[in-house]
This record gives C-alpha cells, sequence and structure tokens, in this order.
C-alpha cells in the first residue's frame, strides 16, 4: 500500500510536470495548429537559465530564498523571450506557408536549440542547485513524498488557477478563446492576431520555464538535451488529454505521469520510455482526439 | 434509366441536421440544378454522395460504370468516383504546382493500371498507357479550350480556366455523372455562357448526366431540365424550370417574402 | 530613408538578440570550482552577427515577395542557367561526362581516407533519394527514418553473426526487412494527419532504437554488434584499401540505379499519384486515387532504400551500435530532402554532397554541423520552401504524333 502510494504521488509529480509543459503545446496548437517542436528546448532553457542566475548569486553570496526567487524570475522572463523569438523567427514567415513548414522550421530550431545550448555551455551534465528547501514539518512523511515533490504539486495547482483565472476572465484570455475558435472571425471583430499568438508563446514558455526549473532542482542535473525527451512526453500528454484542451492537458499529464510511475514500479524500469512512446502511437492512431477532444468531420 | 436514386437521405453534424429527407432521382442524359440559399445543405449532399461524408441515414445508388446498381452510402471517395460519379469543388481544389495537362492525367488514374514495377522497367505496355493518357487528357483539354495552357502550372491560371480545368480533370475519371458545385461562381457573363455551352456539350457528346449546384438562375433555368430546391436541409420543392419558378413557396424561401 | 529604417530595426534586433543570449553565450559557470567566465566577446559577436543576418534576413524577404508577386503577373519564370543546365542535352552531356570521369578515378588518386568519406557520403546520396520520395514526392513527413536504417543495418549484422551469411546475401534481405517495417508501421498510421504522422513516425524511431538498445539477448545491447564481414568480390575477400574503393563502386552503383528507379517513378502513373496526394488529399481521392495505397507504396518504397543503406553501413563500418540510429540521423536526412528542394533528384544529391562533405573537410565547421543542419532547416523554409533546386515539371509533347515515337523530354535528368 505505501508502495502504492509513492508511486502514485510519484506519477502525480511527474505528471504535473507533463502538465506544465503539455500547456504549452496545447495552447499555440489551439491558436495556429503548429505542433512547436522547440517548446521542449524552451523548457531545457529555462532550467539552464537557472542555474547559470543560480550558480552565479550563489558564488557571489545571496540567501538561499533570494537567490530562489531571482533564479526563477530571472528563467521565466528568459524562456519567455526565446519563446516569444522564435514564433517571431521561425513560424511567423510561414503563417500562410503550407501545413508542413512550419512543423519543418519547428525541427530546425529545435535542433539549432539544443546545439546552441551545447556549444555555448557544454555537453556535460550540470549539477542542479537544490533550489527548494526541506521542510522539517514534511519529515514524518519523507518515504512517501518529499518537500521537492509537494512543493511541485503545489506550484502547478496554484499556476493552474492562474492560467484559468486568466482565460477565463481577462481581456486577452477571450482574445484567445475567440482565435482558437475561429481566426478569420476573431480578425473581423478586431481582435490582434499578432498580439494573441505573441502571448500564447509567452505564456506557454513561462509555463515551460516553471516546469524546467523544478524538475532540474528535483533531480539534480541538467544537460542540453533534457528537452528532447521532455517535449516528447509532454507533447504525448497533450494528445492523450486532447490537444486544444486547456484541462485535457493537465489530465493527460496526470495520466501519463502516473502511468509511467506504476509501469516502471510493477513491470520494469528498462523500458521506461518505451511505455510513453507506445502510448503516444497507440492514441494517436485509435483516438487522435484524445480524451477529452471530439473528432470531427472535416469540411469539404 | 435512372443513373442515381437518392433517397430519404438525411445527414447531421452532432446537433444540427444538415440534410433532411433528401429524395432526388437523376435519369441519363439529365441536367438536374440543385438550387437553395447559402447554407441550405447543396455541398453537403454532393459531400454525402461522393463519399466525402458518411450519411446519417437513407440510401444512395448508383447504375454506374458496367452496368450494376450499388449502394454507396460510407463507400471512399475514390471508390465512388471509380463508380462513375466525379464531381468539382465549390472552393477549387487543384493540385497547384503541377501542369494543367498533369491535373488532367491525375483524373486518368482509376482507369489505367501502371504499377511500381510497370514504371520502373516501362515496358512497351506501360509506354503506350502513358501515351494514352498524355493524348486523351489533352482532348480534354481541348474540349473545354485550354489548349493554350497546357504546360502552364494550374495555379498560375486565372479564375475561369481553373473552373474549367476542374470540369476536365473530372471529365478524365470517365463519369456517367457529373458534379459541378457552383462552376459559374466567379465568372463574367461572357465566361458563363461559355460554360453553359460547355456544359450542354458535355450532355449532348459524351452521353453524361449532370447535376449542378448553381445560384445564376439565367444559367439554371435555361439549362436544367429538373430543378430541386433546398432550404435549411429540406427539400422543398422539386420540378420543370417553369415549375419552380411558379412555385409561391420556393419564391419565399428563395427570394425573400417581397416577391410572394 | 527605407535603408535607414531597416539599419535602425536591425539594429534594434542586434540590441534583443544581445539581452536574449546574454546568460548563456557570456556566463559560464564552473560550479566546482567556483569560478565565473565572463565571454564578453560572445556578446559582440551576437550584436555583429545578428546585425548583418537581420539586414540580409529583410533583403531577402523582400526580394522573395518581389519575385513572387512577378511570377503571378507574368505567369512565366525566366530561362535560367540552371533550366539550360536540364532541359539542353547539348549541355548536360559534356557535364555528365566530366562529372563520371572525375566518380571513376576518384579513389585512384586520392587516399583510403578520402574514398571512404566519399562512400559515407554517396550514402546519404542514397538514403537522401529514399526519404525524397516519401517526404518530398508523397508530402508525408517521416521523422522515424532512420528506424528502417537501423533494421537493414541489424539484419546484416544479426545474420552475419548468427550464420555468417554475406552482403550480397542479406542486401535483398534487408530491403525487404525495410519495406516489410514500412508496411507495418504504415498501415496504421497513415490514416493520421500529416503533423500527427510526423510525431508516430518520430515515436516509432525511438521505439526501435531503444528496443536495441535495451533487449541485450537479441541485439547486445548498446555494446553493438562488431566484426561484421565486409563484402566480398566473386567469393574472396579483399583487403582494407581494396575493400574501401570496392565499397564506393559499390555505391556509385547503387546511386545511378536509385537516381533511375526514382526518376522514372516520378514520371510515372503512381509518381504523379503522389505529388497530387501532397497537394491536396481530399482533391486526390475525389479522382480515384487510393489515398491508402498510395501512401502505403511510398512510405514501403522510401523504408526499402533505408534498408539497403542500413546493409551497406554496417558492412562499410563492420560496427554497429544503437547510438547510430539517433532522432539526429533521421533529422540529417530530412534536412538534406529539404534543403536538396522537396520532390528535385539532383538537388537532394547537391544538398547531401555539401551537408555531409562540408563538416568533413571543413574542420572547423565539424562541431558546428547540427547547429548549422537545424539553421538549414529554418532558412529554407522561411526564405527558399522550394530547395536549392527547385524542382521544374515535366512538359509532355502532345497532339499529332502517332504511335510510339512520342519523345518526352525530361526535366530533370542525371
Ligand atoms: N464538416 C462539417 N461539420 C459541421 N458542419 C458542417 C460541415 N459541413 C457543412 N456543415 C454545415 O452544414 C450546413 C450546410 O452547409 P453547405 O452544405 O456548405 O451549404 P451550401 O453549400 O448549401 O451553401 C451549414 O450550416 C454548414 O455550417
Ligand atoms: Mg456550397
Amino acid at each position: 500500500m505505501e508502495y502504492f502510494l509513492e508511486l502514485l504521488l510519484g506519477g502525480l509529480t511527474r505528471g504535473s510536470i507533463y502538465a506544465l509543459i503539455a500547456l504549452g503545446y496545447t495552447m499555440v496548437y489551439g491558436i495556429i495548429g503548429l505542433i512547436n517542436f522547440a517548446h521542449g528546448e524552451i523548457y531545457m532553457i529555462g532550467a539552464f537559465t537557472a542555474l547559470i542566475i543560480a550558480s552565479v548569486l550563489t558564488i557571489l553570496g545571496f540567501n538561499h530564498l533570494s537567490i530562489l526567487v531571482l533564479a526563477s524570475l530571472v528563467a521565466v522572463i528568459y524562456s519567455a523571450a526565446y519563446g516569444f523569438t522564435v514564433e517571431k523567427v521561425a513560424y511567423k514567415p510561414l503563417r500562410s506557408a503550407p501545413r508542413l513548414s512550419p512543423l519543418i522550421s519547428a525541427i530546425g530550431m529545435s535542433i539549432f536549440l539544443q546545439n546552441y545550448v551545447l556549444l555555448a555551455q557544454t555537453s556535460d551534465f550540470m549539477p542542479f542547485p537544490n533550489l527548494i528547501p526541506d521542510f522539517d514539518f514534511m519529515e514524518p512523511y519523507a518515504h512517501v513524498i518529499g518537500s521537492s515533490e509537494l512543493v511541485i504539486l503545489l506550484t502547478t495547482a496554484a499556476v493552474m488557477m492562474l492560467l484559468t483565472v486568466l482565460i477565463k476572465f481577462t481581456k486577452i484570455g477571450k482574445a484567445m478563446r475567440a482565435t482558437a475558435q475561429d481566426k478569420s472571425m476573431a480578425m473581423l471583430v478586431g481582435v490582434n492576431i499578432d498580439r494573441v499568438i505573441s502571448v500564447t508563446f509567452i505564456i506557454g514558455s513561462s509555463l515551460a520555464a516553471i516546469g524546467g526549473i523544478l524538475v532540474a532542482s528535483h533531480i539534480g542535473q541538467i544537460n542540453f538535451y533534457i528537452g528532447f525527451l521532455a517535449g516528447i512526453k509532454a507533447f504525448t500528454a497533450a494528445v492523450l488529454g486532447g490537444i486544444g484542451s486547456i484541462p485535457g492537458a493537465v489530465l493527460g499529464g496526470i495520466v501519463l505521469g502516473c502511468t509511467e510511475s506504476f509501469a516502471t514500479g510493477y513491470v520494469s524500469s528498462d523500458y521506461e520510455d518505451v511505455f510513453a512512446f507506445t502510448l503516444l502511437v497507440l492514441i494517436l492512431i485509435f483516438r487522435p482526439a484524445g480524451i477529452l477532444g471530439r473528432s470531427t468531420t472535416e469540411k469539404v | 434509366m435512372s443513373l442515381l436514386n437518392v433517397t430519404n437521405l438525411t445527414m447531421d453534424f452532432g446537433g444540427l441536421r444538415a440534410l433532411d429527407n433528401i429524395n432526388i432521382t437523376v435519369h441519363e442524359n439529365e441536367i438536374v440544378a440543385i438550387i437553395g440559399p447559402n447554407g441550405a445543405g447543396k455541398t453537403t449532399f454532393f459531400n454525402c454522395i461522393t463519399g466525402m461524408y458518411t450519411p446519417t441515414s437513407g440510401d444512395i445508388l448508383v447504375n454506374g460504370t458496367g452496368g450494376k446498381t450499388h449502394r454507396i452510402n460510407g463507400l471512399k471517395p475514390n471508390k465512388v468516383t471509380e463508380k462513375g460519379l466525379a464531381r468539382t469543388f465549390q472552393n477549387i481544389r487543384l493540385f497547384p504546382d503541377m501542369t494543367v495537362l498533369e491535373n488532367v492525367m491525375i483524373g486518368k488514374h482509376c482507369r489505367t493500371k501502371a504499377s511500381v514495377i510497370g514504371a520502373v522497367f516501362r515496358g512497351s505496355e506501360t509506354v503506350q498507357e502513358e501515351y494514352e493518357i498524355v493524348e486523351s487528357s489533352y482532348e480534354l483539354l481541348r474540349k473545354v479550350g485550354l489548349e493554350n495552357s497546357v504546360n502552364n502550372l494550374a495555379k498560375n491560371l486565372a479564375y475561369g480556366e481553373q473552373r474549367r480545368l476542374e470540369i476536365a480533370r473530372a471529365l478524365a475519371t470517365e463519369p456517367v455523372l457529373l458534379l459541378l458545385d457552383e462552376p459559374a461562381a466567379g465568372m463574367n457573363p461572357h465566361e458563363t455562357k461559355e460554360l453553359d455551352e460547355l456544359i450542354v456539350r458535355i450532355r449532348d457528346e459524351e452521353n453524361i448526366a449532370i447535376l449542378l449546384i448553381e445560384h445564376d438562375m439565367k444559367l439554371v433555368m435555361s439549362l436544367s431540365d429538373k430543378i430541386v430546391v433546398m432550404d435549411y436541409g429540406k427539400q422543398i420543392a422539386q420540378g420543370t424550370p417553369t415549375e419552380i419558378q411558379n412555385n409561391p413557396e420556393v419564391i419565399k424561401a428563395y427570394l425573400g417574402e417581397d416577391f410572394a | 530613408m527605407k535603408l535607414l529604417t531597416s539599419f535602425k530595426k536591425s539594429f534594434l534586433v542586434s540590441i534583443w538578440f544581445m539581452f536574449l543570449t546574454f546568460p548563456i553565450m557570456v556566463i559560464r559557470v564552473n560550479p566546482i570550482e567556483e569560478i565565473i567566465e565572463w565571454r564578453w566577446w560572445n556578446m559582440l559577436l551576437v550584436g555583429g552577427c545578428s546585425f548583418v543576418l537581420s539586414l540580409l534576413g529583410r533583403y531577402f524577404l523582400e526580394k522573395k515577395e518581389l519575385m513572387a508577386k512577378r511570377v503571378a503577373d507574368s505567369g512565366v519564370i525566366a530561362t535560367t542557367f540552371k533550366k539550360r543546365l536540364f532541359e539542353q542535352r547539348a549541355f548536360a552531356v559534356p557535364i555528365l561526362i566530366i562529372i563520371s570521369f572525375a566518380a571513376i578515378i576518384f579513389p585512384f588518386i586520392f587516399s583510403t581516407y578520402q574514398t571512404s568519406i566519399m562512400t559515407t557520403a554517396l550514402i546519404y546520396v542514397v538514403l537522401g533519394l529514399g526519404l525524397n520520395i516519401v517526404v518530398g514526392l508523397a508530402g508525408l513527413l517521416d521523422l522515424g527514418y532512420v528506424a528502417f536504417y537501423a533494421v537493414g543495418a541489424y539484419s546484416y549484422a544479426l545474420l552475419n553473426y548468427h550464420f555468417g551469411m554475406g552482403f550480397w546475401a542479406v542486401l535483398p534481405i534487408g530491403a525487404g526487412l525495410g519495406a516489410v517495417f514500412g508496411l507495418l508501421l504504415g498501415f496504421p498510421v497513415l490514416r493520421l494527419r500529416g503533423d500527427y504522422l510526423a510525431i508516430v513516425t518520430l515515436g516509432f524511431g525511438e521505439i526501435i532504437r531503444l528496443i536495441l538498445e535495451n533487449w541485450n539477448d537479441f541485439s547486445q545491447g548498446p555494446s553493438g554488434i562488431a566484426n561484421i564481414s565486409r563484402p566480398s568480390l566473386f567469393g574472396t575477400q579483399l583487403g582494407l584499401e581494396a575493400n574501401t574503393v570496392y565499397l564506393y563502386f559499390i555505391m556509385i552503383g547503387f546511386m545511378i540505379f536509385t537516381i533511375f528507379v526514382v526518376n522514372r517513378l516520378q514520371n510515372s502513373r503512381i509518381g504523379r499519384a503522389w505529388i497530387a496526394l501532397r497537394e491536396d488529399e481530399i482533391a486526390c481521392q475525389a479522382m480515384g486515387i487510393d489515398k491508402t495505397r498510395t501512401k502505403l507504396n511510398a512510405f514501403a518504397l522510401g523504408a526499402t532504400w533505408a534498408g539497403m543503406m542500413g546493409v551497406v553501413f554496417a558492412a562499410k563500418t563492420t560496427f554497429i551500435n544503437p547510438a547510430s540510429f539517433t532522432f539526429l540521423e533521421s533529422a540529417i536526412i530530412l534536412s538534406i530532402v529539404v534543403m536538396g528542394g522537396m520532390g528535385s533528384i539532383v538537388g537532394v544529391i547537391v544538398a547531401a554532397f555539401i551537408l555531409i562533405l562540408l563538416p568533413e573537410y571543413l574542420r572547423a565547421f565539424s562541431d558546428y554541423r547540427m547547429l548549422l543542419f537545424g539553421c538549414i532547416m529554418v532558412v529554407m523554409m522561411v526564405f527558399r520552401p522550394q530547395g536549392i533546386i527547385s524542382n521544374v515539371r515535366r512538359t509532355y509533347r502532345y497532339g499529332n504524333n502517332k504511335g510510339q515515337d512520342i519523345n518526352h523530354r525530361e526535366t530533370e535528368e542525371v
């Protein structure tokens, strides 16, 4: 029972990170119908920026809390800036191009960003400082859930709520929903599409950065390649929940996280990633609309 | 003999009933027009009988190539085309980066049979088949008046020419029934007149029946043997042009209350 | 005036990029020795480069729009050098002769090392041409192409290891297994929309690699399989040097064979159906083309080539492990196709030589190889989606000449 609980909480932790990244995929897909292949790299850049800032601040002798706050803030800002720039450089000029062109451009961007970090920094794994302190009150439960897992769960929940409020109630949120439903109609009623797309990329990238910081601090090391696998898994989560749907991304993340956790816990850990990929292939083949998505007839 | 026999055809999109109990019959050598306001479900009707959508209920029977009767509900579009139905699209769907001739050659695909092996070895049979494809495609282009643009890319054609190319491409599939979705949309009066003649010629020379959706009343009235009127997915009238012109319900639905 | 504004804009762009790349380009921390390295030169470099690139980008985008407008206005494209090259026999034949002669004497005037590099480049040419069938002609974005390459390589390695089977015996088996895997994957996934297809093939490629990595009893895991036999010539094993030359000529033969097949295919009934499918799936089906079957054809055929090249690769390196078959390998082959101009045979060949040989000969480049590939994909899509050599559609003769003597003019002859 305790083992089960441990696996469940591990799955939830994993799942909420997938959900954070999956939101970026889903929001971008909802608005411009593009699988933003470079999204995983934005997450990696978020983690790297946090690592660099945190290390500099540590060496300069800042205290723990200010390092956590500053490093996270800078990382989120930078990831948002990268997301924004990637859209402007690689996707915006291709808005009226055939469907596969922006996807190829996105793959190129992803490879470019990976190698950019590889060349500018290092190809080795870098130790990531543990930014999340160990809480004393968590001591009795340490065998099922650690402090950083708790922080991950709480942060994710808070971020989700904030996002929901933003999308439901603010003006830009409404514009985003309108654009997702019908781009040309939204344009007609005066929505600035370029701005909506930029904001979508900025929000998605910020969420990915938060995910990046949480994971890196939880696992304790990062390299330039972490975005690839995380990206694919988060995309799986987004598709699992129904791509384009925000609650779907969260649900998909949790389902994927738990599946992985139980499969590695009860079956075998050798094939951890094979489970995720197999799940991805199976959903896309048998239920491409996902759990919460509806299948529609393409209009001819 | 009837070529197409549609009975009680119904199509739902979620909660929306786009087609409600449609019954249409098209006989050999007939030109039948479907008219109705935008959103009436005319294109949806085409999509149902050509296999693009699977209708919710009803029967679609075709006496096509080979003289046998087939029920074609839910058949894939390419199978429907093989049975002898060919169509054009309301929003032109050519292959933009292929030449005009190649566009028509694609239409010949389902009537020819060269395989991968044949293509690589290019035996005399394949060469002969290719030769026939090129020649008959060119012949069709002459028929629709595009013989001067054979090697241009389809995307560089003028709008009216693109519509005619779509017709040539559909004819290349050797249909018994040709379905035209708003063929005169965006054409000037002169082009429309040419189209009128072309449609009559196709019917008379090739013995192909025609089912067309059109908004240009002058064209519809002069061409059609029979007119079907649709509104909100329902079939509200059917008859000869004169009957339709004098039908008060049609006038009300189609031209608005003022004319009634 | 216009120049001034574009200078101003480019200046702002360069400021933005200096800001953007600041933490990653400028700061490097050594957390163990607690040293911070500030690399301010990098900032200047980024600033300068992004200024120039932004100016160039602006210029090219403008030019692209202008070109598009001009073509749309006139409907014809002026005869270029390129067109003359491909359409006029008098022009193409001497060039062909020179190239063939150079290809034949190459291994005898250059070292074994050079010959070996050239063989690698030829393998990529053929892989590019194979993937070109799938991506370029049929428009199916296959991101797991390397899986079929792995299937070919492992089938040779394993059959050689367990049963001592030779290169020529396994070659058709590798090709066949490639095709079988292509069909196996293609059957369920080809109903998917384009971008989903891309992701599923990527997932499939990774699954194959992970299985090879973890299933030790079958594939010997990450340590791979060594001592794979080199190809024999009429039953005799050659020395290392002679064998390199031998493989080089085998690959030359393969390349000619592939060009021949692909060229014939793309101007056939099947090839036209692939291109039509790429252009508009719905119209294609309405014209009576069986979508699934046509896609499956392309997919399996592409996989066949990957399978064959896998066998050659295993025979060339005599050692394979799963690390040779990562997603990046698929990405390299894809960038060859993209850069070559989807669907153009000559383009793919030129692109393969540039992308594979450049990093080999310019050592300085080799670190930046993948960076360059990523860059090429983005830049090509934004500025020149038709590739370095765009595919000119074939024209046909028609009309009065009866009988068999229709003389087709090939637009792409090599
Ligand atoms: N694939 C689809 N999904 C949902 N609704 C559809 C689809 N295709 C058509 N419709 C709806 O069916 C109705 C009829 O459309 P259509 O057949 O295009 O009309 P018409 O061609 O007569 O102008 C419209 O309300 C349209 O929105
Ligand atoms: Mg319509």
